[in-house]
């Protein structure tokens, strides 16, 4: 990328953040998770596990931002600690399904015939499941660890960027660009790698900002139920479910917050896909 | 030959799609009883097991043999409705599943009435009034709609609704310990106690169904307001709209005989996608609430390793994922008002 596309590429950045002041926010509170998950810890005022029972269910105070849980742990530590853990988790679900499904998704799309044919049957019985179901069904079978978290959610979303790389390498298969590639001598796999692929992946990092609120909804839901993080690890799922027990007696903030964060991530990667996509459409670039 | 409809057609081509489908799932369901981490038949044994008994249950399962026949010995049980038993409950899962079923059931049904009745006029009122307060209400909804997690939602309206006003019921099941339940008749509590003419005990059913049902449907609300905006937009800039409305029809004819009949259809589309987040959050929700449905069936089996149970929910609620597809497809066909004109 030369010097003048760069600074073209900032003066649309900046022109999609002034136009909608939503996705500024979104950009803004994007940066809010990404300093906490990597600073988070060394941030933190408390030791996420370090229990006091004089401290025990206090409500949120100076001291205590978030108040404190059922075990004296300090609430606000352990929602920002968290935040690595269930954007490791989400992150690399994603970034799985992504090269995997990409990668069946662009074949099947080049190739066509029994590629397809498999792919789409294969896709089909993915879907047929309800994901969430599906995705108990896989870490009961295969164990319940945080990898098989992963390998679950990854499974989950396999069919979106397959389906959508199938579509946008399909497209491409006879445009001009490509035919050129092929009458200069290139072959299939390189064509479908460097020439095709590339071109389809601005609407699928739109797609990718989109299924990262969803991946982390998913996994914080099965860590919920109790499937893969245990406690006393700090995950915001877990971090409901344990607070769960105190709503009904009216402690709310053992749930509200980390339930609180869960919802903040999620809308920011929603927002953000959004904001992404008027970045890339250049349909609405003027 | 006998000329069968078109409509009549379409819904048995539509049928026979489902047949791969079902093999799909099935197989699935067959791979992941045989993912067992280790050996399955340890697992069955339980941790006291000697290597005769393991030898033993290795024979009874049939593990001794080669995949497909295991495959076919697996279809032949799913026949005979032989889902094994449930280790936590020493019951068949299967009786476990249907008598858990109704309940299930009964939230998500009214989830979806609930959340159709409130998404589908949102989105038309959007669609017609674009950039008014209710445009932008829709829009934030069917954002918000889409990051809340289910199991916060439901807290959240336990919190506000049970401790802080005290309105609703304590979240603890299906109905009050204070009631008996109905007779069985459907085994929805609030229909069984209407038909029984038991209004007090179809109240307290009622009151202890809203707020899981609420929970459940402001996440299935989100797809469908969307989509009806979306469609309804669109359909309104078709040309027989405008030629409806140059003849004089009145507006709320045009809009409801004619646009909404075509926007629905990619709504019904929809409903595919949104039964299979409900199904999905109905294990959550039913767990915050303590609602005894197959999802916390499966959720109790999964915390003690129960594996038949799950293996079990999971295809059943995958079964009852691909009936319900099936419906929405058939009612696709039949409300569609572009097929049976061509005949």
């Amino acid at each position: 990328m030369s010097s003048s596309s760069v600074k073209n590429f900032a003066r649309h950045a900046r022109y999609v953040m002034t136009e909608n002041p939503v996705t500024a926010l979104a950009a803004l509170l994007f940066l809010l998770i990404v300093i906490a998950a990597v600073a988070g810890p060394a941030l933190v005022p408390y030791d996420p596990m370090a229990t006091n029972d004089t401290r025990a269910l206090q409500p949120p105070s100076w001291d205590h931002w978030f108040g404190t849980d059922h075990l004296g742990r300090d609430v606000f530590s352990r929602v920002v600690v968290a935040t690595r853990l269930d954007l490791m988790i989400s992150l690399a679900a994603v970034a799985m399904a992504f090269v995997i499904g990409s990668a069946m998704g662009a074949v099947a799309g080049y190739f066509g015939g029994w590629a397809d044919r498999i792919t789409g049957r294969l896709l089909d019985t993915i879907m047929a499941f309800p994901l969430f179901v599906l995705a108990m069904g896989v870490v009961a079978a295969a164990g319940n660890t945080i990898e098989n978290i992963v390998y679950a959610t990854a499974i989950i979303n396999l069919p979106f960027y397959a389906r959508m790389a199938r579509a946008e390498v399909n497209i491409r298969r006879n445009a001009g660009f490509v035919q050129a590639a092929r009458l200069s001598g290139n072959g299939d796999w390189r064509i479908l790698a460097q020439h095709i692929f590339p071109n389809t992946l601005p609407p699928m990092m739109v797609q990718i900002s989109l299924n990262m609120g969803w991946a982390i909804l998913n996994a914080a839901g099965l860590s919920f139920i109790g499937l893969g993080v245990r406690p006393p690890t700090p995950e915001w799922g877990i971090m409901v479910a344990e607070g769960a027990n105190f709503i009904v007696s009216g402690e709310w903030w053992l749930a509200f917050f980390p339930g609180v964060a869960l919802m903040l991530a999620v809308f920011t990667f929603n927002l953000l896909g959004d904001g992404l996509r008027d970045l890339v459409d250049p349909q609405r670039r003027t | 030959m006998v000329r069968v409809p078109k409509r009549l057609r379409l819904v048995g081509y539509r049928l026979l799609q489902a047949i791969p489908v079902l093999i799909g799932i099935v197989v699935v369901s067959f791979l992941l009883t045989r993912a067992l981490p280790g050996d399955p038949a340890v697992y069955f044994a339980g941790p006291a097991a000697s290597e005769e008994s393991i030898e033993q249950i290795r024979v009874s399962m049939g593990l001794d043999r080669s995949l497909p026949v295991q495959f076919l010995a697996y279809v032949g049980d799913l026949l005979r409705g032989e889902l094994g038993q449930s280790i936590s409950t020493g019951q068949p899962v299967l009786t476990e599943l249907t008598t858990r079923l109704p309940a299930s059931l009964e939230l998500t049904g009214f989830a979806l009435l609930f959340s159709i009745a409130v998404a589908m006029p949102l989105g038309i009122l959007a669609a017609t009034r674009p950039n008014s307060w209710i445009d932008h209400l829709c829009r934030f909804v069917v954002t918000a709609g889409v990051s809340l997690p289910t199991f916060f939602t439901g807290l959240a309206l336990v919190y506000l609704f049970y401790f802080l006003l005290g309105w609703s019921p304590a979240p603890m099941g299906r109905l009050d310990i204070l009631y008996l339940s109905p007779p069985h008749v459907t085994g929805f509590y609030v229909i069984d106690a209407l038909i029984d003419g038991d209004f007090e005990t179809a109240r307290a059913a009622l009151a202890q169904l809203i707020l899981p049902a609420v929970t459940l449907g402001l996440f299935t609300l989100a797809p469908i307001a969307r989509m009806t905006r979306a469609a309804m937009l669109q359909v309104l800039e078709g040309d027989f709209i405008r030629t409806a409305r140059a003849a004089g029809l009145s507006g709320n004819k045009v809009l409801y005989t004619y646009a909404l009949r075509n926007a629905i259809l990619p709504v019904i589309t929809t409903l595919g996608m949104v039964f299979s987040f409900a199904l999905g959050a109905n294990v959550l929700v039913e767990k915050v609430f303590a609602w005894p449905g197959i999802g916390s069936y499966a959720v109790e089996a999964l915390v003690v390793s129960d594996y038949a149970a799950v293996q079990g929910f999971v295809l059943s609620m995958a079964l009852l994922f691909v009936i319900l597809n099936l419906l929405i497809d058939v009612t696709y066909t039949l409300v569609d008002p572009r097929l049976g004109m061509e005949d």
